[in-house]
């Protein structure tokens, strides 16, 4: 599907993740900003990825901010910024949830 | 490329052969402090009879009195506020001087850009500490330092100076106040910090010492901490510290849901403990559990009408509030965390100052951690041979202190507490990254989900079944539980090189800290 708007998720308090997304050119292109990047950057961009790839997303530059997530916060963020840069926000897509 | 051969302790650590054969250091066996005699070492006495010791000129001491290669150290009494650190070692760079060994009894924040800029000019070649962080910890764990450093516990440092693994050439001494021939304490004045516990070990042993001081007061001084027979030189400086910036103003407790689970739930363990009975010693840090620990225990002790013959270490207001309902007798005090422990230090004659080495030595004529029932001590990380983490990151990094955490594990009952996980990082881990102290040491983790009882402690695991309100896990299953929560991190690397040796207190070497690669 194609991004609508420019969105963005999340906070920047301790174990949240602020994800911002927007139009790409070249597949999923995720910048990460993480404290744990050495342990888990990999694994975060994984579950970005495979969440937007979910919501049929292929296309996107994205920005995180991670502080300390755990995976299933950085799921709902990704899910949440998503849906608001599809522009389905009111009516996102629970079948991929 | 050459082979790194390496040595493995009893702690399952590699240690580098050759470096550990140059610097004559050996691997640590057990906590076991065997009965034998030591040597002392010498230290020069410069003999005044004169009658005046103050000097304007913190350049005309360094000029005279420090060389290349000589060891030069500090204490970190003021903590955050210390200006004494900057303003001398900026002289000591702007003399020229090279090669140095910086042996302060730790580092904090405010010092570390200097000590980077002491390493690059090459007037810093070598260091021993308790700890170091920030951009000095960061830069140390890359490489920026060709020796390694030795980081030692308070006690093991306070052995070190007096075996002479530590030869002080001079130690500068930041004090709220002296005289003119260097009787002083740590108790008036602007800059007050209460204890001079640490700094104690350097104005006995150093050949030269020199006290910096804002506020030259009438002779004699006293109380006097450190004594006139002591004290090479006083310098008059514009100020030695931030009075702000020394100690947390007023200690709040926390209100953190999870660490007053913890807490409330070392105070469970305390108080079903056989050491729970009037007249038990404990000792606690001065974190927000710690903190909390105290109030619950202060109530604990109320209901029970249990009296505490002494508590130890790192010293607190909400220690100094026990202290003064008498539920504490004495207060047996190396360091004060606030002020309203410093300033009570003055009043109290039940708060005693002691030195490093009274505090923790385990190579002297017997030391307070030998007499303590209980501690609390909180962890970086745990593994499940719980082998406490205190000094390196998750991401590899050199960023804490030992502190006085392997003197006072030494303890009867050695609690620590720590949360499951932070953030995403787990606490309770398959192996730690560098062991600070060994789990032998270690009987109980409390987190906020439960307990671990180190199976050693067959007594301790029975009395806790007993306890309805305090669910027991095995470590494993506390480590399984973290990891399900946060994931498996990957592996840091590391690069064949070592940057830190991490001596246990009796001076053999618990672990080597690796140069981080990225």
């Amino acid at each position: 599907m194609e991004i609508e708007n420019t969105a963005m998720a999340g906070t920047l308090e301790s174990s949240d993740i602020q994800i911002m997304i927007g139009k790409g050119t070249d597949g999923i292109k995720i910048q990460l900003d993480s404290d744990v990047k050495k342990e888990f950057g990999e694994q975060i961009e994984n579950v970005i990825r495979q969440t937007l790839l979910a919501n049929h997303i292929d296309t996107a530059n994205v920005k995180a901010v991670d502080k300390g997530a755990l995976d299933c916060v950085i799921k709902a963020r990704t899910l949440a910024v998503a849906n608001r840069a599809l522009g389905i926000a009111d009516k996102p897509s629970w079948e991929v949830l | 490329m050459r082979m790194v051969l390496f040595l493995i302790n009893n702690v399952n650590r590699s240690l580098p052969e050759d470096l550990m054969n140059q610097l004559g250091f050996k691997p640590f066996k057990s906590t076991t402090i065997d009965s034998t005699v030591v040597a002392r070492t010498p230290h020069k006495v410069a003999i005044s009879t004169g009658n005046d010791k103050v000097l304007n000129s913190i350049k005309e001491v360094v000029e005279n009195n420090v060389a290349d290669g000589m060891t030069i150290s500090f204490h970190h009494h003021f903590r955050e506020g210390d200006f004494v650190f900057n303003l001398v070692m900026q002289t000591i760079i702007d003399a020229g001087i090279k090669d140095l060994t910086l042996a302060p009894s730790s580092l904090t924040n405010v010092m570390n850009d200097m000590v980077v800029k002491a390493i690059e000019a090459g007037t810093v070649t070598n260091i021993t500490s308790s700890g170091m962080r920030g951009t000095l910890g960061d830069a140390v764990s890359h490489g920026a330092l060709a020796n390694p450093v030795i980081f030692r516990s308070h006690g093991g440092r306070a052995r070190a100076i007096e075996q002479g693994d530590i030869k002080i050439d001079v130690a500068f001494l930041g004090v709220p106040n002296s005289d003119r021939l260097g009787n002083a304490n740590g108790m008036d004045g602007e800059a007050v910090f209460g204890s001079l516990g640490y700094a104690l070990m350097d104005a006995q042993y150093a050949d030269k010492v020199v006290l910096l001081t804002d506020n030259i007061v009438s002779y004699p001084n006293t109380p006097a901490s450190i004594k006139q027979t002591q004290v090479d030189y006083v310098v008059k400086i514009d100020k030695v510290g931030d009075p702000d910036k020394i100690g947390s103003g007023a200690t709040r407790f926390t209100k953190d849901p999870k660490e007053l689970k913890i807490a409330s739930t070392v105070n469970d363990v305390i108080t079903n403990s056989a050491y729970f009975k009037d007249g038990f010693s404990f000792q606690t840090g001065s974190g927000g559990a710690a903190l909390a620990v105290t109030r619950y225990l202060r109530e604990s002790m109320k209901q029970n009408d249990i009296r505490a013959s002494f508590a130890l270490g790192g010293i607190t207001k909400p220690m100094i509030d026990l202290l003064e309902e008498g539920l504490v007798d004495k207060i047996m005090d190396v360091q004060d965390f606030d002020k309203g422990a410093a300033e009570s230090m003055h009043t109290s004659k039940n708060q005693q100052e002691i030195d490093a080495s009274w505090y923790a030595d385990p190579y002297n004529k017997g030391a307070m951690v030998d007499q303590l029932d209980v501690v609390i001590l909180s962890a970086l990380e745990i593994d499940t041979k719980f082998n406490v983490n205190v000094m390196t990151g998750s991401d590899g990094v050199i960023r804490g202190a030992v502190g006085g955490h392997q003197d006072a594990a030494t303890a009867k009952l050695t609690i620590i507490s720590a949360p499951l996980v932070r953030g995403r990082i787990a606490t309770v881990v398959p192996a730690v990254s560098t062991v600070v102290t060994p789990g032998d040491s270690i009987d109980v983790l409390v987190t906020e989900v439960g307990i671990a009882i180190n199976p050693k402690r067959q007594d301790l695991i029975a009395a806790m079944k007993k306890v309805p309100s305090v669910p027991v896990f095995s470590i494993e299953e506390l480590e399984q539980r973290a990891s399900k929560i946060v994931g498996t991190p990957k592996p840091i690397e590391f690069t064949e090189r070592t940057v830190a040796l991490v001596e246990y207190r009796d001076g053999t070497i618990i672990d080597a800290i690796k140069e981080v690669k990225d």
